[in-house]
């Protein structure tokens, strides 16, 4: 094993670790801390795949104001922070018997497939490239702006849900 | 090809429409004082009327060969006849939703519900015209969030949140595993585009092309509402104001055939013989399992929610024969269905509003008390049951016809028989309108204006169509021949 699968593995169990505490946890905040753990080694991931800006920015974003939002939404929420339930119901079994099957067919499939090698590195401007095709009509200017009507759906949806009633 | 900065416009340019439409109804709602809020449907009916002239200008343009098909925005969306006819499916959908939301009681008016439908149909508009996955899952993902929203618009009524948030963890969950399956055709190919992930596929191991396949066909099931992927469909649509339920009915179910139809012919020419027999299990899953549910329920919403996932089997099967006809069928089936079944609904909307109840014995002495009321179900009912002559006939007509075209003859026997299942629980509500008798046959039913304005459209629609077959065949006919 070269040092960067190591390194790989390690963040792999991290990320998967840490996402199987969040829906394990029994308190809905520890949920969102260990969610904000399973980020970070996403993050890791992104740093390991050389794409530094996406590891800054699920960083900056995701750890930084995504995981913000959740906690303020378990606090805000009445009787959420104060009142756990079980994490399993009578269905947990079911659910981890398909799951695991769902795994077992997937991964010789997965592990079986001749993966294509990249075989240049990342270009220097890739982030200036990244910015660009943003904004570039010809590349991803229109899934851009249709992300943006879809954030305002939500946007006007959670102030209607959430408004106090008139 | 380097394209004008028009050319990138003219091939969304309904969606443009919506989205201003979209920003002034935001002005106009909170400009008009608190009692003239019931303005706002006008308006929301005029920006859908826009982009609908719009679409019907640009169609015709497509149709007469005026403008010939091409890629926008660097290969995102695609300007043909099928994507501008699939619009049209959407946009008079959303006219005739807001047409019966407008006095529907227990939705108050506001600005909210009209901007989310508008939304919601600018998201099914870029689904029947995207052409790369990227494109593909941000305008299933809209189309979603708004109608998550709606259908649990009546946030005060337990069954209608309960129907949101059902239908939001159902939906995120099918369209994670969508996501899955179209991260590993990225992964396999490098490719985003359709026809390039096409090309690219060919050479791949058969089992991996399969795997991703399947998961993809969860996220688009989930949106057909096909069996084994249905059961949100009867919570959701019982639950769901009943306007909102009619435009989930109609107009998500025709945008997720319209992905369906192009992701499979477009992407995935090479797995034909895969998805083939997976479409035709489904069809025949679908159908079979929506009938015999439909036939228990009391409900009538629940009714036409199973009668609806019956109706994704038949069109199922037009896409499962996999020819220009099939495909021709389907789209023929979708436009009429939207018809049919926005009639059903709106007379749903109008009985909800007199009696306060959704069950199918409370239609009882209909006939009587509102004789073109009922008229106008019995239309509906007959023509979703595929009763010759009405046009639900040639619609079932030609999906049969297209199976046996393919050598499905298995598939059209099955279809007959569903179709003479289905008629059962249609007669059974037609019964309840002429046959029993209810205390209450004096009292007038009242329809608003603009509900009588989607009756009669809907069922001149569906009468008119009855005598134009030949030339709505003709025109699903070229629009089949954009794949």
């Amino acid at each position: 094993m070269t040092l960067i699968q190591a390194v790989f593995v390690l963040f792999a169990i991290l990320t998967l670790g840490a996402g199987l505490f969040t829906v394990l946890s029994r308190h809905l905040f520890h949920a969102v801390l260990y969610l904000i753990l399973s980020l970070v080694g996403v993050a890791g991931l992104f740093v390991l795949l050389e794409a530094e800006f996406l590891a800054g920015v699920q960083v900056l974003i995701y750890i930084g104001a995504i995981s913000i939002l959740i906690i303020f939404a378990v606090m805000l929420t009445r009787g959420m922070a104060r009142n756990p339930g079980p994490p399993l119901n009578n269905q947990s079994l079911a659910a981890a018997v398909i799951a695991g099957l769902f795994f077992v067919l997937l991964a010789p499939v997965i592990a079986g497939f001749p993966w294509p090698q990249a075989t240049q590195g990342v270009p220097a401007d890739a982030i200036e490239a990244l910015g660009r095709s943003l904004v570039d009509p010809n590349q991803f200017a229109l899934p851009f702006e249709l992300a943006s009507v879809m954030i305002l759906a939500a946007l006007i949806g959670a102030i209607f849900i959430a408004r106090e009633k008139r | 090809m380097e394209l004008s900065w028009w050319a990138h416009l003219w091939s969304v340019l309904p969606e443009i429409v919506l989205v201003l439409a979209a920003a002034l109804m935001m002005a106009v709602d909170a400009w008009l004082p608190e009692g003239r809020k019931r303005e706002l449907g006008y308006w929301a009916i005029g920006g859908l009327a826009a982009a609908l002239t719009v679409t019907a200008v640009q169609a015709a343009q497509l149709a007469g060969g005026i403008a010939v098909p091409y890629e926008a925005f660097g290969g995102s969306v695609r300007a043909d006849l099928a994507a501008m006819l699939f619009r049209v499916i959407f946009l008079l959908a959303g006219i005739l939703t807001v047409a019966i939301s407008m006095d529907f009681r227990p939705l108050r008016q506001s600005g909210e519900y009209y901007i989310l439908l508008l939304i919601s149909v600018l998201g099914m508009g870029l689904m029947g015209a995207a052409v790369n996955l990227v494109m593909l899952y941000l305008a299933l993902e809209t189309v979603g969030i708004a109608l998550y929203l709606l259908a649990g618009y009546l946030r005060d009524t337990p069954r209608s949140a309960e129907a949101g948030l059902k239908y939001f963890l159902f939906g995120v969950f099918s369209s994670t595993i969508m996501l899955y399956g179209l991260a590993l055709i990225y992964g396999f190919t490098g490719e985003i585009a359709y026809a390039r992930i096409a090309q690219a596929l060919a050479g791949l191991p058969a089992p991996a092309v399969m795997a991703a396949l399947l998961l993809i066909l969860v996220g688009f099931g989930f949106k057909v509402s096909a069996v084994p992927f249905h059961f949100w469909t009867p919570d959701v649509y019982e639950g769901a104001p009943t306007p909102v339920t009619a435009f989930i009915s109609v107009a998500s179910k025709a945008a997720g055939f319209a992905v369906l139809i192009r992701a499979m012919i477009e992407a995935f020419p090479t797995a034909q013989a895969n998805w083939v027999a997976i479409m035709a299990a489904l069809a025949f899953v679908t159908m079979t399992v929506g009938n015999l549910l439909a036939i228990p329920q009391r409900n009538l919403k629940r009714l036409l929610a199973y009668s609806s996932i019956a109706q994704a089997g038949y069109i199922l099967i037009g896409i499962a024969a996999a020819s220009p006809l099939g495909v021709a069928a389907s789209i023929f089936y979708l436009g009429i269905y939207t018809l049919m079944n926005i009639a059903a609904f709106a007379v749903a909307v109008i009985m909800t509003n007199v009696t306060g109840s959704e069950e199918i014995r409370d239609l009882a002495g209909l006939s009587r008390r509102s004789p073109g009321l009922a008229l106008a179900m019995l239309a509906a009912l007959l023509s979703l049951g595929g009763i010759p002559p009405l046009v639900g006939f040639f619609a079932k007509l030609l999906v049969f016809a297209a199976a046996i075209e393919s050598g499905l003859l298995w598939l059209a026997i099955a279809g007959v028989l569903n179709a003479m299942v289905a008629f059962y629980y249609y007669i059974m509500v037609a019964r309840a309108m002429y046959v029993d008798r209810s205390p209450e046959e004096e009292k007038p039913v009242w329809i608003s204006r603009p509900a009588r304005f989607t009756l009669w459209f809907t069922v001149a629609g569906v009468l008119l169509l009855t005598v134009l077959v030949y030339p709505l065949y003709l025109l699903a006919q070229m629009a089949a021949q954009a794949f």
